[in-house]
């Protein structure tokens, strides 16, 4: 008898933490690859590398983010810059993942690489505890990314016009040194000041480093930012066009780079400038 | 007296749930017309440089002023949205689309309300891009390149909120998408008078909000064809 009372109250103490942890959220779970998951780990995880700038409620406001610039992200706003998924819609767990993995280069969170994928996915899973927005809404389709087409002076040449027509120069400048001349005004969704990429500083991108992770940042815009998704005017092809141009404007020998100053070496006169009123770069 | 009163209620409410149970139901045709007016001294408003778009600056014979205090004569206010906050049952989002135009590098109109669910669309009528970055908080916030000659977005916000509307191309663009669960609502015009029409008769709560100076509340009570008069007036602060 008083042994197996002994049995239910070491039972009960047993289920009780769990009682207590599963309503604030910690049921939630995320799914990378084979991998599953849970809020339950990936807070203890979090309480350990994150909390420090990130903030014990997820809300940017750790201990070292007013020295920070950017400032960490904010997981209560589930606003998220590098997506796979259209502007406004919740980015997927894969999404959150590479994040992680990566890091984001220019900036203070680190490429989390060390730790075991296994962690990592705990994480993803403890950062949709934050915001209700995890269990309304589902995370966007990923947009679709085509096969890239060749690399020629003609796709470069296009791209460029569109680089004009669309008028990527008003925040990145006419020659992608980020100075155009919205950009001194620019602010994220905080009202924090943000720069526009400058292209010639050769550095990777936040959201990745391949001619894919380009094509998908501006067809998919840059949530909380004022970089705007272009989804709904760049066709895809197009779309390939304008990657091959960026390319040219970094300080890096790419393929599209050594074909565009083989063009300019033969043809500088007839290159019209970028910027107001010029009606076109070619 | 009191039991009486308490008898008078309880029919009143009788009636009230027999009539919302009716399909006729009592006659949508009561009234509540205002005007919103300021004490105090607004800021004033600054006229906006549009020199790094002369596409947009030629279509303006004299300087665009700011638009976040607009004050008219006699102390009226504009902008300022006036909506049945309690008391209204929510309809289903009217089919009606609600328009939003990019114009002279303006946003037309400044505030735009419209009920949850209901179909918005966005126009880009000049000859510039436009990126069109609703702050949206409580619904997904996007942002979305439209360059000029695109066709419009159509959107909707399914959630009741007050969302900052700008464009990061052109800094100086700014409005409101107001986002609300009722259909009865109004925007002040230039001499600050608002209608609410078409109200079934009851008791409602009346919401009178303003962007920089906040929200105001007050309780009506309509009859059945009866026009009702309220009005609020905001304390204007100079900055």
């Amino acid at each position: 008898m008083t042994q197996k009372k002994i049995f239910v109250r070491l039972a009960l103490i047993a289920v009780i933490p769990f009682l207590a942890e599963l309503p604030s959220g910690l049921a939630q779970e995320s799914h990378v690859g084979k991998l599953t998951g849970h809020a339950g780990e990936g807070k203890q995880l979090y309480r350990r590398y994150c909390i420090g700038c990130h903030g014990p409620e997820g809300d940017s406001n750790g201990e070292n983010a007013p020295w920070i610039d950017p400032k960490p992200r904010d997981f209560t706003a589930a606003t998220f810059k590098c997506r796979s998924t259209p502007t406004g819609t919740l980015p997927t767990d894969d999404d959150l993942d590479h994040a992680i993995t990566r890091g984001f280069v220019t900036t203070n969170m680190p490429s989390w690489n060390p730790l075991t994928p296994q962690q990592r996915v705990d994480l993803v899973a403890y950062v949709k505890t934050f915001s209700p927005r995890w269990k309304t809404d589902k995370a966007g389709a990923p947009i679709n990314i085509p096969a890239e087409t060749p690399v020629t002076i003609e796709s470069i040449l296009h791209g460029r016009e569109l680089f004009q027509k669309l008028e990527c120069w008003k925040c990145h400048g006419p020659s992608g040194h980020g100075d155009g001349p919205s950009a001194a005004t620019l602010t994220d969704s905080k009202d924090n000041p943000i720069r526009p990429y400058n292209f010639s500083t050769g550095s990777r991108f936040k959201c990745g480093e391949t001619n894919q992770d380009l094509y998908r940042i501006f067809m998919t815009g840059l949530d909380g930012t004022p970089m705007p998704s272009f989804a709904d005017v760049i066709k895809p092809n197009d779309a390939w066009d304008l990657v091959h141009f960026l390319r040219t404007l970094q300080s890096l020998r790419t393929q599209e780079a050594g074909l565009w100053k083989k063009y300019a070496a033969d043809h500088g006169a007839e290159i019209k400038p970028i910027g107001p009123d010029t009606g076109g770069g070619q | 007296m009191k039991r009486n009163l308490l008898v008078l209620q309880a029919t009143m409410v009788l009636l009230a749930g027999a009539a919302s149970a009716g399909s006729p139901g009592p006659p949508a045709t009561a009234t509540i017309s205002g005007k919103v007016t300021y004490t105090g001294t607004p800021p004033k408003m600054k006229p906006i440089d549009m020199a790094k778009e002369p596409s947009c600056a030629k279509q303006h014979a004299t300087p665009v002023m700011t638009e976040n205090v607009t004050t008219g004569p006699d102390s009226s206010l504009q902008f300022v949205v006036v909506y049945i906050s309690a008391g209204d049952t929510a309809g289903a989002a009217p089919t009606e689309v609600v328009r939003y135009d990019q114009k002279g590098c303006q946003y037309l109109p400044h505030v735009l309300p419209m009920q949850a669910g209901q179909v918005l669309q966005i126009f880009n009528d000049d000859q510039t891009s436009h990126n069109i970055h609703p702050l949206a908080k409580v619904n997904p916030e996007w942002n979305k390149s439209q360059p000029a000659g695109s066709a419009p977005i159509d959107t909707k916000y399914d959630k009741p909120e007050f969302i900052p509307v700008k464009c990061n191309i052109h800094p100086w663009m700014h409005g409101y998408f107001v986002v609300l669960s009722t259909a009865h609502y109004s925007v002040t015009g230039q001499d600050g008078s608002f209608s609410l029409k078409g109200l079934p008769p009851g008791k409602y709560t009346l919401t009178a909000w303003h962007e920089q100076y906040g929200t105001q509340t007050q309780d009506v009570t309509v009859g059945a064809g009866e026009t009702k008069s309220a009005n609020f007036t905001f304390k204007a602060l100079p900055y």
